[in-house]
This record gives structure tokens, C-alpha cells and sequence, in this order.
């Protein structure tokens, strides 16, 4: 436990030490709120236009922290030696990666509260309907997205293009999936292929909760969805994850 | 308990590539010990083993005790490692990346001690990104050496080194033994070994090839080189008698009243014998 505490303030202090990550990965979600918000108004399928921005981009920022952000800086990590370096010391594999985990989830976090507040202080936003049933979607979103970004890392060769290939795969779900807005409209080859993307049903997760203020459980398909998205990408990581550089 | 490192018969192979065949040596407590030998000869593949990094596929290995594929954190507890490639978290300054890998330790040495030890005091509230290479490396030492280890493994310590900065790394290495540590190095630069190392083993294509202290490696070849002028042309006498060779040479000279141009009497260095090694016809050691 002593590790993995010294381990999470390190992860903390490099996260917002990297002045890059820290604007990619904490600022960007919010900043593209700013920007939707100021563009749409009125409502969305009958909510106010505000909050339903809000939701797409909680899952936006939850993929971006917790996919791309993660594995960015872990393949990062990986080519440049630090991960070998620290297999070399007698802090354990499995307390690295649960520190990293929590520390992006308290990435998240802070995100999403800067992002509601946003939303509550400037476009009016009425803020989620169902406050605790967040809780265990953030939970399982960062858990779910962390799963996806370990087996990510395991597939990506090099430093220079991880952040070009996690964005590859993230821009276009996060468009299919609606965080950028509603979806109806698209030509249905598109909406079949956001209705096999975890982001779609995690997005689905959050406006039940947030929206409609039902509870976490209510859609136990878009869960069992999510959670094995996650748990595919953790069983990449399971057969290939690996601690020294690929290319050298 | 005075063995550090016992390597014996020890295999590697990557696919079709063997790396390492059948290498054997042992490190005292308290010695430098120098694994020297051209790129590729299977210095760092062997080292690495050591360090619990890589399986190996054959021979046995004993590092302080354990074998270092199953020590764990235990043996991870005792060990410093300074990697040949590796870099450290570019945001942190030099003394938050030492408190970092101090904090993975149970008993960590003194933080600020440490830093002064590898010489960078001054750099201890500078970002790790604003190094030098030297400084880079001395910071890669440091956080070996906040673990306190009883063994530190060095992979090419000087490698890209400019002169002055690895005749302050080779200072620190120095220290590191005077502090009682056990030092297994590797590195390509004869001289290197020849500075620092207590004993040496010269590694070729997976095989040590040759193993002594420096002097022995030296001494091994008995002739000395005589060489001179003579109607313009250079000639070279290798004997082992100098002595003789030389009156004789002297006395006949000093009776025709002419001078020896270009007089030289030279023993061959550690150089010549490690070039004649690696430089060998390939393959002639049998496994």
C-alpha cells in the first residue's frame, strides 16, 4: 500500500508536470464544451441542449483520458526506457498499472467537475438528475476505457505514432458515438457502425443516469457492452503488454 | 558468502541468433569486474540476464543468492541498475526523480547525499530535460545508487562520453568501490576496463575469450617490441629476451658509431591484446 500511494502522487505529479498531456488530455474535453456550447441552444431530444453537449463530452473527455491519454504515455514510457528502468527496482508491475489507473480516473474526475461547472455557470445546464448514479458510471467508464488503452499499448509499436494512432481510433468514435452531438441524422452505414463502438453505449449509460435520472443498472446491455470492450482490450494487454521497448 | 555474481555455462538465444554460449565467470564482493568486448558480442544480452530482465536458456546464475529470474522484489531490494538506453521522466527535477525511485525502496539512502555523490547538487532543482548528456547519465547512477545496493550493474557507462565527463564517471566508479560496492560493468573502450576494473573478461561472439586482471591479460603475451631505424627502413624485433636483444643491437652500433634512429622498447598494451582477440579469425573456439 505504501508503494502504490508514492506511486499515485508520482503518476499525479508527471501528469501535470507534462505540460502536453495535461492540456491534451485535461483541457481539451472541456474547451470543445466551451465551443459546442456556445454553438447550440435551445433543446436535444427534448433536453436542454446544454446538458445533453455535457453527457457527449463526459464521454468524450472519460475515451480520451482514459484511452488515448493513458496509452499515449505509457507507450511513451515503454520506448524511452523509463518502464524497463522500473522493472529493474522492487515496485511491482501490478501496483504500476493500478496507480495509473487511479490516477486517471482522478484526472477524470477533476475534469468532469471543471466540464459541469462550465456547463452550469455559462449555458445554463441543469446538472445531472441522478448525482450518485454517476458514480459507478465513472467507475466503470475509466476501467472500461483504461482496459481498451492497456491493450492499445500493447499494439502500438513507436513513441511518435501513438498519439496519431489513438486519436485515429478516437476522433471517429467520439463523432459516431455522439459526443459532438446528435447522431439521428447520419447515413446508416454510419450508425451501424457506431452501434458496435463502446463509446455509443457508454454514452447511452450516462444520459440515463445524467438525463433521465434513471438508475446506473436500468440498461444492463450498454453495461455488459462496455465492460467487455474493456475487457477485450485487457486481454490484449494480457497476451502482448510488454515493458521494454519495441523499437530498438 | 564472498561471491557476488556466479555465472556458469550460460546460453541465450534470440531465434536463430546465439547470443550467448556458454559463458562462465564470477565477481567477488567488492570488486569491479568488466565485461569487455565489441558491439554485439553478448555483453548487454548477459548483464541483462543478471538483472532478472531476460530468461536465460541455459547454464546457471546465482546474483547475491538468488537467481535473479525468480528473486523478485527481494533481490530488486539490492541491486542498482543503470541501463545502457533508458531515459527518466523529463518533467521532474533531478531531486523529485531521485525521491521518486527512493520511495520504491524500503531503506533508501539520503536523498541529498546521493545527489552530491554523483556531483549534481547544483542541478538538483533543475528539470531533468535541461541535463547535459553527462549530467543525464551521472542522474541515471543517482537513482541506481538511492537504493543503496550491494551490487550495481553498469551497461556501457561512458559510451558517447566526452573525455572530461568520463574521466568524472570513471572518479565516480572509484568512489562507488571505495564505498565497498560490487561493480559489474560492461563497456567497448579498452582503456575503460583498464582503469577501473579489478578483473576483466574479454567477450566475443558469445564466448569469453580471455579473463584476468589487467596485468595478467597483458602479461599473457611474454614479448616485448624493439623497434628502430635502420638505412631508412623500420624494423620491428619481437623477443623475449629485451635485454639481450638490445645489447646486442647497442653494442653493435656503438662499435660501427652510428645511433639506433627512432629507438623504441615497448611492451604490448592491453590494447594489442584486445585487438588481437576481437580482430581473430571468427569461430575457431570450439563450444
Amino acid at each position: 500500500m505504501r508503494l502504490f500511494w508514492h506511486e499515485l502522487r508520482m503518476q499525479q505529479l508527471l501528469f501535470w508536470r507534462n505540460r502536453e498531456s495535461a492540456i491534451f488530455v485535461f483541457v481539451f474535453p472541456p474547451m470543445l464544451y466551451l465551443l459546442l456550447g456556445a454553438v447550440y441552444n435551445g433543446t436535444i431530444d427534448g433536453f436542454p441542449a446544454a446538458d445533453v453537449l455535457l453527457v457527449g463530452l463526459l464521454g468524450y473527455g472519460c475515451a480520451n483520458t482514459a484511452f488515448a491519454g493513458l496509452a499515449i504515455t505509457l507507450v511513451i514510457r515503454r520506448e524511452n526506457g523509463i518502464l524497463k528502468r522500473l522493472r529493474g527496482t522492487p515496485l511491482p508491475g501490478t501496483t504500476y498499472l493500478s496507480a495509473m489507473l487511479v490516477s486517471t480516473l482522478v484526472v477524470f474526475l477533476l475534469q468532469m467537475a471543471l466540464t459541469l461547472l462550465l456547463g452550469l455557470a455559462l449555458y445554463g445546464a441543469q446538472g445531472p438528475e441522478n448525482w450518485t448514479g454517476l458514480v459507478p458510471v465513472v467507475l466503470l467508464g475509466v476501467a472500461a476505457f483504461a482496459g481498451l488503452g492497456f491493450g492499445a499499448v500493447s499494439l502500438i509499436r513507436s513513441a511518435e505514432g501513438s498519439s496519431a494512432v489513438a486519436n485515429l481510433v478516437l476522433l471517429p468514435m467520439a463523432f459516431l458515438s455522439g459526443s459532438f452531438g446528435p447522431t439521428r441524422n447520419y447515413p446508416d452505414v454510419l450508425q451501424a457502425i457506431a452501434d458496435v463502438l463502446p463509446l455509443t453505449y457508454f454514452i447511452e449509460i450516462l444520459k440515463d443516469v445524467y438525463l433521465r435520472g434513471e438508475a446506473f443498472w436500468s440498461d444492463p446491455g450498454s453495461i455488459a457492452i462496455v465492460a467487455a470492450w474493456g475487457l477485450g482490450g485487457l486481454l490484449v494487454a494480457w497476451r502482448r503488454f510488454g515493458w521494454e521497448p519495441r523499437e530498438r | 558468502m564472498s561471491t557476488a555474481v556466479s555465472v556458469r555455462e550460460l546460453r541465450k538465444r534470440y531465434g536463430a541468433l546465439e547470443a550467448v554460449r556458454g559463458v562462465s565467470f564470477e565477481v567477488a564482493r567488492g570488486e569491479v569486474f568488466g565485461l569487455l568486448g565489441p558491439n554485439g558480442a553478448g555483453k548487454t544480452t548477459t548483464v541483462e540476464v543478471l538483472e532478472g530482465y531476460r530468461r536465460r536458456d541455459g547454464g546457471e546464475v546465482e546474483v547475491l543468492g538468488f537467481d535473479p529470474g525468480r528473486g523478485g522484489s527481494a533481490f530488486r531490494e539490492r541491486i542498482g541498475v543503470v541501463l545502457q538506453h533508458s531515459e527518466l521522466p523529463a518533467g521532474l527535477t533531478v531531486r523529485e526523480v531521485h525521491r521518486m525511485f527512493a520511495g520504491y525502496y524500503r531503506r533508501p539512502r539520503d536523498v541529498d547525499e546521493v545527489i552530491e555523490l554523483v556531483g549534481l547538487t547544483e542541478k538538483s532543482g533543475a528539470r531533468v530535460k535541461t541535463l547535459s548528456g553527462g549530467q543525464k547519465r551521472r542522474l541515471d547512477l543517482g537513482v541506481a545508487l538511492v537504493a543503496d545496493p550491494e551490487l550495481v550493474f553498469l551497461d556501457e557507462p561512458t559510451t558517447g562520453f566526452d573525455p572530461s565527463a568520463r574521466r568524472t564517471a570513471w572518479e565516480l566508479v572509484r568512489a562507488l568501490r571505495e564505498l565497498g560496492k560490487t561493480i559489474l560493468l560492461t563497456t567497448h573502450y579498452l582503456d575503460e576496463a583498464q582503469q577501473l576494473a579489478d578483473r576483466v573478461a574479454v567477450i566475443r561472439e558469445g564466448r569469453i575469450v580471455l579473463a584476468g586482471t589487467p596485468a595478467e591479460l597483458i602479461g599473457g603475451t611474454p614479448h616485448v617490441e624493439i623497434r628502430y631505424r635502420e638505412h631508412g627502413r623500420e624494423v620491428v624485433v619481437e623477443t623475449n629476451e629485451p635485454t639481450r636483444v638490445l645489447a646486442e643491437l647497442a653494442g653493435r652500433a656503438v662499435a660501427e658509431g652510428r645511433e639506433l634512429l627512432g629507438l623504441e622498447v615497448r611492451r604490448p598494451t592491453l590494447e594489442d591484446v584486445y585487438l588481437d582477440l576481437v580482430d581473430g579469425e571468427p569461430g575457431e573456439a570450439t563450444s
